[in-house]
């Protein structure tokens, strides 16, 4: 490990830093633009100048005569960093007063206002004033660069950290500089817009308000936006996200970086899929059919309207009442028949205190593995010149196939609960169940024809899901689950990356994050706290007692690291 | 506990009082005195208001309005700083796109599609006047505000916007600004007498 010195701070550094790099070890910030840790290096944006020199074994230290760009300067023993002189305060000054000589400083109405490198960078190293006399050049927004991307041309740096990422990772090569000089501008080609299946990344990776997310343009000052550190749900690559919500309403997902999961980036489709979420045709209020003389009339508890049914302050107290004494009746009768269906959507928390509480009661009762939505084949970027896959060593992004975040979580409680993984199909095929539980939670309607057949009438039927399906129409109980931004708990993406989800928002309506119904349902006591949980299946089941730390961290923990064996294979 | 004292803090202490003000009997007195004064005095001291209007300083902040520019348009830039700053949470914007097809809006990329302030949660303050940085909301001097319902009492663009074309009409702008145009005080008239411009005054600066 080489010794830096960075404004006299000795630290350790990685001998493949840059200074940026070896500055932020030891808590100095170098402002800088152009330079992104995932992207290639141009150093064109001036903004990391720093005085490097080196210190000799004899202890004198020999400064460079001229500045230096941190992000191209690599270190190695002895490098002394300095970025507190006044030659470098005064290249940071006159930098940012050149790159904001044409910008049209409309903060006010720009997006990127509150999270803004140019705001930020101006309001610690810049200065108040600009001695520019002559008028601003001004040039026309262009909304046609993507369907997702709105390029506010004035406001650009030229850092060119779009023209790189589609290059780099996408592979797809759309954004370029055209132009020279100070009419340097980006743009596209003509009838080839940037719509690639990572476009929005160029967004976040604008460090200024350029590059805007049509989606996200205008809606809300960043300000207010209070984020919450989740995983994407979109496939099992599991990309650690921010969710950014004000007043129970997601505005955006951002990618979080994780160097475990998926680095820096994620996919549109997990972007801007979340809009499910805030769907009108959720189900909001737990629903209870009690068939009397036959004829069964249907109560929606909770609702004002609910016709004939009793008016309750609490709905879910007696729907979780009487769904319980009706799973234990159906059990009573016939246990083999009782087939519980765990979505790939459940964390770990919620596939576990379903699973045992339903073996408590009786271990003939099967828990079965849900649909597990397949799309397509896994999709793998940089994509070369005519869109073909990369070779095996130089996957930047996979956008996988299976479109869950936690198949192998919840295969991992069946696995220890049931010994082996039942799929539902197989369960639907031998047409012996009696009672049914699903837990759905999909993004999309999973209840295909073989299963709304194979299913037909049973003696009890619950359903626990976001959306209303043919299934729902006619369960004797209808629960309303929670999206993925109202869940806290644990998901395991395809390599077993174990990552923490935290709930962003409060569920519309009466509807209740799954936890929290299975929490009650099984009559444990408290609320429902995802660490402790954690450490107790950490503790109880051995193929997840990498969980038993109980705090995952922001990056998550490897399940088979921790067991030192294949068991999620 | 004792109470750190800042040195650079001046502390103030309450006179000492003798015995004869303790008896507060002089205090008393004087007050007696005062209204027997003004009840001989002859000269009436009731406001006749609402026959007779009083005069209102015209740095007084009442009712909000929202400045149009000189196309007509409504100035605000649906910057939401008025929203952040209000102390009282009345001000809601909600911000659309301009609408770039039209002619009229081509200039502009941003405005308010609704801007409502709750005229009854508001405390008067003059924040959301301080915030703007394009001058679009002003306090002006309008102080006789009722209204038969609530709902009567948050106002919507609209009705805002009639605020400025009322003031303007009877010559009661406010005098912190001039009829949307800046006022002497602000940066860019000083600097136009002194030399040129600031940075930082939108796209045309």
């Amino acid at each position: 490990m080489p010794k830096v010195i960075v404004n006299d701070i000795e630290v350790d550094a990685d001998p493949k830093d840059n200074c940026i790099l070896a500055a932020r070890k030891a808590g100095v910030e170098i402002p800088h633009y152009c330079w992104h840790e995932a992207l290639s290096v141009v150093a064109s944006c001036r903004m990391c100048l720093v005085e490097v020199g080196e210190k000799k074994p004899d202890g004198t230290i020999a400064m460079g005569p001229k500045l230096v760009p941190g992000c191209q300067t690599p270190i190695k023993e002895g490098t002394v960093i300095k970025t507190n002189t006044p030659k470098v305060k005064t290249s940071q000054q006159l930098t940012l007063e050149l790159l904001l000589l044409n910008h049209p400083l409309d903060c006010s109405i720009c997006d990127q206002a509150g999270e803004c490198y140019l705001q930020d960078y101006t309001y610690k190293y810049g200065k108040a004033h600009s001695r520019l006399d002559e008028p601003k050049l001004q040039r026309e927004d262009k909304y046609h660069i993507g369907e997702q991307i709105a390029l506010f041309t004035d406001r650009c740096v030229m850092c060119t950290r779009c023209v790189r990422f589609t290059r780099e990772v996408a592979g797809t090569a759309e954004l370029q500089v055209v132009a020279r000089g100070s009419h340097e501008e980006i743009d596209v080609f003509p009838e080839t817009p940037c719509n690639n299946k990572l476009a929005g990344n160029v967004v976040d990776l604008c460090p200024v308000g350029a590059l805007c997310s049509k989606d996200f343009l205008y809606k809300k000052r960043v300000w207010w936006l209070k984020h919450a550190d989740s995983v994407c749900t979109g496939c099992s690559t599991g990309c650690s996200i921010h969710i950014d919500q004000n007043e129970d309403k997601v505005y955006r997902l951002r990618p979080r970086e994780n160097p475990l999961a998926q680095g820096h980036f994620m996919c549109d489709e997990g972007r801007f899929g979340f809009k499910y979420i805030h769907d009108e045709r959720r189900l909001l209020s737990p629903k209870l059919v009690s068939s009397t003389n036959g004829a069964a009339s249907s109560s929606v508890v909770g609702s004002s309207k609910g016709a004939g049914g009793a008016q309750f302050a609490d709905p879910w107290k007696d729907v979780l009442a009487t769904t319980r004494a009706k799973i234990k009746e159906a059990i009573k009768t016939d246990a083999r028949g009782f087939v519980a269906v765990l979505s790939p959507f459940m964390t770990v928390e919620e596939a576990y205190l379903l699973s045992s509480y339903l073996k408590q009661l009786d271990s003939r009762v099967r828990l079965v593995m849900g649909p597990v939505p397949m799309v397509g084949s896994d999709d793998m970027y940089p994509k070369g010149p005519k869109g073909e896959a990369p070779e095996a060593g130089r996957v930047k992004f996979t956008i996988r196939a299976e479109k869950c975040p936690n198949r192998l979580g919840v295969e991992a409680i069946l696995r220890h609960f049931e010994g082996e993984v039942i799929s539902v199909a197989q369960v639907v095929a031998k047409a012996d169940a009696t009672a049914w539980y699903f837990v759905g939670g999909y993004q999309h309607g999973w209840v295909t024809e073989s299963i709304d057949r194979g299913v037909a009438k049973p003696s009890l039927l619950i359903i626990q899901d976001l959306f209303p399906s043919p299934l729902s129409e006619r369960a004797d109980i209808v629960l309303p689950s929670g999206s993925f931004a109202e869940r806290d708990g644990t998901y395991i993406n395809h390599s077993g990356l174990a990552q923490a989800v935290h709930a962003a928002i409060r569920s519309p309506g009466d509807a209740r994050a799954d936890s929290r119904i299975f929490m009650e349902l099984t009559e444990r006591t408290g609320l429902f706290n995802a660490t402790a949980l954690r450490k107790e299946i950490g503790n109880a089941i051995r193929a997840l007692s990498a969980l038993s730390v109980g705090d995952l961290g922001e990056h998550g923990v490897k399940i088979g690291v921790a067991t030192k064996e294949p068991v999620l294979a | 506990m004792t109470t750190k004292r800042e040195k650079t803090v001046k502390w103030g202490e309450e006179p000492k009082i003798g015995w004869v003000e303790a008896m507060y009997l002089p205090a008393v007195m004087s007050g007696v005195a005062t209204a027997v004064r003004h009840a001989f005095s002859g000269k009436p001291m009731t406001r006749q208001y609402p026959d007779v209007e009083p005069e209102i300083p015209p740095n007084y902040r009442g009712v909000h309005r929202l400045n149009r520019d000189e196309a007509g348009r409504v100035k605000c830039v649906a910057c939401y700083m008025c929203q952040t700053a209000c102390p009282a949470n009345c001000i809601e914007i909600i911000a659309a796109p301009a609408p770039k097809d039209d002619p009229h809006w081509k200039d502009r990329d941003k405005y308010p599609a609704t801007f409502t302030i709750d005229e009854l949660r508001c405390i008067y303050c003059g924040m959301c006047e301080e915030a703007c940085p394009v001058d679009a909301i002003e306090l002006t001097s309008i102080y006789d505000l009722t209204g038969l319902s609530r709902e009567e009492m948050v106002f919507d663009k609209e009705k805002l916007l009639s605020v400025f074309d009322k003031t303007v009409q009877s010559g009661k702008d406010p005098v912190r600004t001039n009829r949307g145009v800046l006022g002497p005080a602000s940066e860019e008239a000083q600097s136009a007498k002194q030399g040129p411009p600031p940075p930082g005054r939108g796209r045309h600066g």
